[in-house]
């Protein structure tokens, strides 16, 4: 039976940890995923959970304790944001390097300077090459869902997962939400059988260590190649979760993209908010359509263009800058699977919301109509945008 | 949809009326959202929280531009905060306050709505000898947005206070004087 509740984002997420009960959770408090471990220290101080909650001196240190951890055979978690996750980035790499399907929580922050603890995705694009599955949610309900999902893509895949939702805007609104029963969710994601483990007293091994040029090289090409085939474990996982739950999850989600000529794609919670722009528009005849990537890495880089090519005028939004002179991390790598499958569309990058600038549906509604304007003549006069910061 | 911005100044739980009045809500059945608005948070600064309470499932999450309803927790605020920008002229603005709603009008920008006054400052000393003046906003605009009746915001209380108050079993009841007071000394409503 399902329990309708209404929780924060931060208190789904701790719930669905309380309800995967894993054997290791170290993690260091940061606005605003600051909660999730605070919650999660109350379910192991109240016995709730078996978990061996180890309180650490820093995010490098919480990162080590995960990989001591999953190494030695456990099932583990962390949460973190912003600066957390950027101190965090020598043993991210670390983690998916030696592929342990370690769960990280991201509520995601705005990076220094100037200092901000408001929402934007610099934090998890900083780190989108570490090796990391990335999947993004667009409300507690997704926040919960994935969480849950993680735990189980993450060892199938032997691959870390890192799910990504946005600081406040979800980590602190209250919602409704559909829980599932703890039973359920134990069903779900099972045990953890890893292959082999430093606690196996049965076959001594070592993890870790050096490689020399060449079985780096193989190393690196299997962890690449493990991303590729994650695709497909996203999906049967997310399969799986549709007959438990009846909620549909894929690599991205499409809205009224069937007959679109203008779409957006965007991550997050801003999806919904544009969901509420296409409804308007669609209300007055205007084909507006959107696409929500749910997994960024692995990328699917075969699909989305497939679901963009009929667009007469596209815009990627992205809630980070890549300070590059040109264009954000999003739009560069989407635009690039788009060239790769010659799916040409007339496209603009919208840097939007950096540092937590509210974004209205009127936001959203001027992008589209500079959508409409590009559709009728076919011309970009320039491919990177500020929203809000023009004129 | 039914939109609602409070504004309160740090410590004053506007915060947390929110999130109760989004449980409230919640208990009768519809979807809701409560979200305060974060920035550099004193005790005694200005600050701001939101509710949307709607019949189908809410996907917008952008703060509230032009909200239904304002309420006002510290009558302080109005010389302050724009507290009616944007409100709708045919919602309403809740103010705690001991004066009259008619007397408030001059500090409000033109506003031609509705205006209510609650003084829940008084009803919080009288009752729980504190001033905690949430639970009696709470009621009030429980009652003027007619989100549910008395009986049920009395029963839904009662079981909330019971969980909160789980250790204080003495402080229920003053609480829910102040509820049902409250909901009674609503004033105004003339535009």
């Amino acid at each position: 039976m399902a329990i309708r509740e209404r929780l924060s984002g931060n208190e789904a997420v701790a719930t669905a940890m309380k309800q995967i009960n894993p054997d290791t959770v170290a993690a260091y408090p940061i606005t605003p995923s600051t909660e999730v471990p605070q919650y999660f220290s109350n379910f192991v101080a109240n016995g709730e959970v078996d978990t061996e909650f180890i309180a650490v001196e820093s995010e490098h240190s919480a990162m080590s304790a995960c990989i001591g951890a999953s190494a030695a055979g456990g099932r583990v978690m962390s949460a973190t944001s912003s600066q957390g996750l950027a101190y965090m980035f020598e043993m991210l790499y670390i983690a998916a390097g030696m592929r342990l399907p370690i769960t990280l929580i991201c509520g995601n922050r705005a990076l220094s300077a100037p200092l901000n603890i408001h929402n934007d995705h610099s934090d998890s694009m900083g780190v989108r090459d570490a090796g990391f599955i990335q999947l993004y949610c667009e409300n507690n309900q997704e926040a919960y869902d994935n969480t849950i999902m993680a735990v189980k893509i993450a060892e199938k895949a032997s691959i870390p997962v890192m799910v990504c939702y946005d600081g406040f805007i979800t980590s602190h609104s209250v919602e409704n939400i559909m829980l599932l029963e703890t039973e359920d969710v134990q069903k779900f994601v099972g045990k953890r059988n890893p292959v082999q483990y430093l606690l196996d007293d049965e076959r001594n091994i070592s993890m870790g260590p050096m490689d020399l040029q060449k079985y780096y090289f193989e190393h690196r090409k299997q962890l690449a190649d493990a991303m590729r085939g994650a695709k497909n474990i996203i999906k049967e996982v997310s399969d799986e979760f549709y007959k438990l739950t009846g909620r549909k999850y894929d690599l991205y989600e499409e809205y009224m993209m069937d007959d679109a000529e203008i779409g957006i794609v965007v991550l997050n919670s801003t999806a919904g908010t544009t969901k509420d722009a296409v409804d308007k528009l669609r209300a007055s005849g205007v084909k507006a359509g959107m696409v929500k990537p749910r997994a960024f890495r692995p990328l699917p880089y075969e699909e989305l263009p497939e679901s963009l090519k009929n667009l007469k005028a596209l815009a990627i939004l992205d809630k980070c800058d890549s300070v590059n002179g040109y264009a954000a991390p999003l739009f560069m790598e989407l635009t690039s699977a788009m060239y790769s499958k010659k799916v040409i569309v007339p496209t603009l990058n919208y840097i939007y919301g950096l540092g937590g600038v509210d974004v209205k549906v009127e936001d959203i509604l001027s992008v589209y109509n500079k959508l409409e304007e590009v559709a009728k003549t076919g011309v970009v006069d320039s491919t990177t945008h500020y929203l809000g910061m023009e004129d | 949809m039914i939109e609602i911005r409070w504004h309160g100044r740090g410590g004053q739980g506007a915060k947390t009326a929110s999130l109760l009045l989004a449980d409230a809500a919640f208990n009768t059945g519809k979807y809701i959202q409560g979200f305060p608005e974060y920035g550099p948070e004193r005790m005694g600064a200005p600050i701001t929280a939101y509710n949307r309470i709607s019949d189908t499932p809410i996907r917008v999450h952008s703060n509230i531009y032009e909200p239904d309803y304002v309420v006002v927790v510290d009558d302080t605020l109005l010389q302050a905060v724009e507290v009616t920008k944007g409100l709708k002229e045919e919602g309403a603005i809740l103010i705690n306050s001991s004066k009259k709603p008619e007397q408030l009008r001059q500090y409000l920008n033109g506003y031609k709505g509705k205006i209510y006054t609650i003084d829940a400052t008084k009803i919080s000393m009288d009752c729980l000898k504190a001033n905690f003046p949430n639970t009696a906003m709470l009621s009030a605009i429980v009652k003027i947005t007619g989100i549910m009746s008395k009986d049920e915001l009395l029963s839904d209380m009662k079981e909330s206070f019971k969980h909160k108050f789980a250790r204080k079993p003495e402080v229920i009841e003053p609480n829910m004087v102040a509820v049902e007071r409250a909901y009674d000394e609503v004033a105004g409503g003339n535009e």
